[in-house]
């Protein structure tokens, strides 16, 4: 009857394990509850009248609010972009062993990390108070070459300055615990080769940091994409401040702000699924196998779940004598 | 064997001269004065119980570690420093990579670059350091894993090959900088006893092929049949030298009998 005298009957391969799994009660109870407070939550969307959910479709694709989001994405782009750069030559400074270079960059992270980014956009908007022009010269010396401060630093940027430069002292963290976290062994094999110290860390060193660099710095592209929005405080006029500058003139305060976020939303989303990808190709050699994409998966699904597979634990001579 | 089919070369300079090297890590001396001789051609042993120093001495001669004091010098050349009249100068990071593309390195845990697949591996140096066109290194580096036997592997990242076939890879990469000087870091420690000997055959056709060897080990077996010179160090200091059969077979001292007692 149980299979322990199935075994005894036949020798061959026992039967696959039927039990009845583990119940989850608490699963099912919390499930219910979840959807009471969302489908609450569903209602209240609808039925508030002061969302105005046909203002939020009116302003969407507004040609304002889309030039805003056009602003926002470049300085996210751009930002970034110094961010990385700079972090990566300031991680770099840092764990060099000229000790210039590195306190430079140890002063650079202190300063940029250790005052609130508002206040660093402020700085470089108003930069134009401290010193009215900006000079190319000998130090202390003659100049060659002079300009207005307000026409070499347009407010476009000292909003991309603001955030890049702030952005760099951050990834400068982030890079060097990547650089770190690469074995000394990679760089005593590179150099056993005869490879140079810049060489090494292009083609050795900073290659396998990426895997642990990249998950923190698809955090900060997506914390970019909403950092900006600080620059609406120096009325550089990105998606909040498109926005913002709507509401000031018809007062539909809270469905701009729902159509802002909508955007903010969509853009954050899909920067996700970017990042999943990356991620991805940097995983190379460290897995054996990579992970499925998401749509690999969805298929996966679709075509039920894979069978426990007749590979290698069945021994072929045993198994034509088992089920016969 | 090996006397055989070695063909007796130009042995006049030795390929590698120590004389009084001293190492300290801090506080701790490691080397307290070693001297030795590695004549070309020569497959030259290296035995001790771990923290002896041999390991040490290995990475001194391509320069991963710098010497406090007495000389050290491969094909004649300074390890590390230029001599001009009785001044040693240090030599620059650009210099010391041009000196150690003649030196190839086998280390205990592989080091290979996870991220390139075998045959990226072995290219990367020729094509990076030497300037070599990418097809031209390719095609030796080929012949390289033919070599040791894994040419079926090119494609294959470091993760999906067993450790033994790892460090078939990491000899290849070695070779591929057509060195002068190979130098074993206990190349087999870290591999299951059944892989050890995949391993060992690479190495001994590389020894009959005429290349000189320094190898660290505690394979006695290999250093018996394979070796020409064998050093027992202990403490940072030579114990006892000779050829592998007199060292491994009679040797003299108290400490080399307590050792080989454990490890044979």
């Amino acid at each position: 009857m149980n299979s322990l005298d199935q075994g005894a009957v036949n020798p061959g391969r026992p039967e696959a394990i039927k039990a009845v799994p583990v119940r989850h009660p608490g699963r099912w109870a919390g499930a219910v509850v979840v959807a009471v407070l969302a489908a609450m939550l569903l209602h209240a969307l609808i039925t508030n009248a002061q969302f105005h959910w046909d203002v939020v479709g009116k302003y969407l694709f507004d040609s304002s609010i889309l030039h805003g989001l056009g602003v926002t994405l470049e300085l996210t782009a751009l930002s970034m972009l110094i961010g990385v750069a700079g972090g990566t030559l300031l991680a770099i400074m840092r764990l060099s062993s000229n000790p210039v270079l590195s306190s430079t960059a140890w002063f650079y992270i202190w300063v940029f990390r250790g005052t609130p980014i508002l206040v660093q956009l402020l700085f470089w908007n108003f930069l134009g108070a401290l010193w009215t022009k900006l000079s190319i010269g000998i130090p202390f010396g003659p100049s060659f070459w002079s300009e207005p401060t307000n026409q070499v630093i347009p407010l476009f940027m000292a909003a991309l300055l603001g955030l890049g430069l702030n952005e760099a002292a951050y990834m400068a963290e982030i890079v060097r615990g990547g650089i770190q976290s690469v074995s000394p062994g990679q760089t005593e094999a590179a150099h056993a080769l005869g490879m140079s110290q810049s060489s090494t860390m292009r083609r050795i060193v900073l290659p396998q940091a990426m895997r642990v660099i990249i998950p923190p710095t698809g955090n900060e592209t997506i914390s970019m994409l909403k950092t900006t929005s600080l620059v609406s405080a120096i009325s550089l006029e990105e998606l909040l401040r498109a926005g913002q500058n709507i509401y000031s003139r018809t007062f539909e305060t809270i469905p701009l702000l729902v159509t802002v976020s909508i955007w903010y939303l969509l853009l954050t989303s899909i920067l996700t699924v970017v990042q999943y990808y990356i991620e991805r190709h940097y995983a190379r050699g460290a897995n054996r196998i990579l992970p499925p994409t998401p749509l690999q998966r969805l298929a996966g699904l679709f075509r039920g779940r894979p069978k426990p597979a007749a590979g290698p634990d069945v021994v072929p001579g045993l198994e034509g004598g088992g089920h016969q | 064997m090996s006397d055989l089919t070695k063909t007796p070369t130009d042995r006049t300079t030795p390929m590698v001269k120590a004389e009084a090297v001293h190492k300290s890590f801090g506080a701790v001396e490691v080397l307290k004065g070693i001297t030795l001789e590695v004549n070309q051609g020569e497959v030259f042993v290296l035995v001790g119980p771990s923290g002896s120093g041999k390991s040490t001495f290995l990475r001194c001669i391509n320069h991963l570690e710098k010497i406090n004091a007495g000389r050290l010098s491969v094909d004649g050349d300074l390890v590390g420093y230029r001599q001009k009249g009785d001044r040693l100068y240090e030599l620059k990071d650009r210099e010391v990579a041009l000196k150690r593309r003649d030196i190839g390195m086998v280390f205990q845990h592989f080091n290979l670059f996870p991220h390139m697949t075998a045959l990226e591996n072995i290219i990367e140096a020729p094509v990076q350091v030497k300037g070599e066109s990418k097809s031209a290194a390719r095609e030796r580096g080929m012949a390289l894993l033919e070599r040791v036997g894994l040419a079926e592997k090119a494609g294959s990242y470091p993760s999906q090959l067993s450790g033994g076939q790892q460090q078939r890879v990491a000899i290849a990469r070695a070779l591929a900088m057509q060195p002068k000087l190979m130098l074993f870091d206990e190349p087999t420690s870290a591999l299951d006893p059944e892989l050890v000997g995949e391993v060992l055959d690479v190495m001994r056709g590389l020894a009959h092929e005429g290349m000189t060897m320094i190898v660290v080990t505690h394979e006695m077996g290999f250093a018996r049949e394979v070796g020409d010179a064998l050093v027992f160090m202990d403490g940072g200091v030579v114990v006892e030298s000779g050829s592998p059969r007199e060292v491994l077979g009679n040797p003299q001292h108290e400490r080399t009998r307590a050792f080989l007692s454990k490890v044979l």
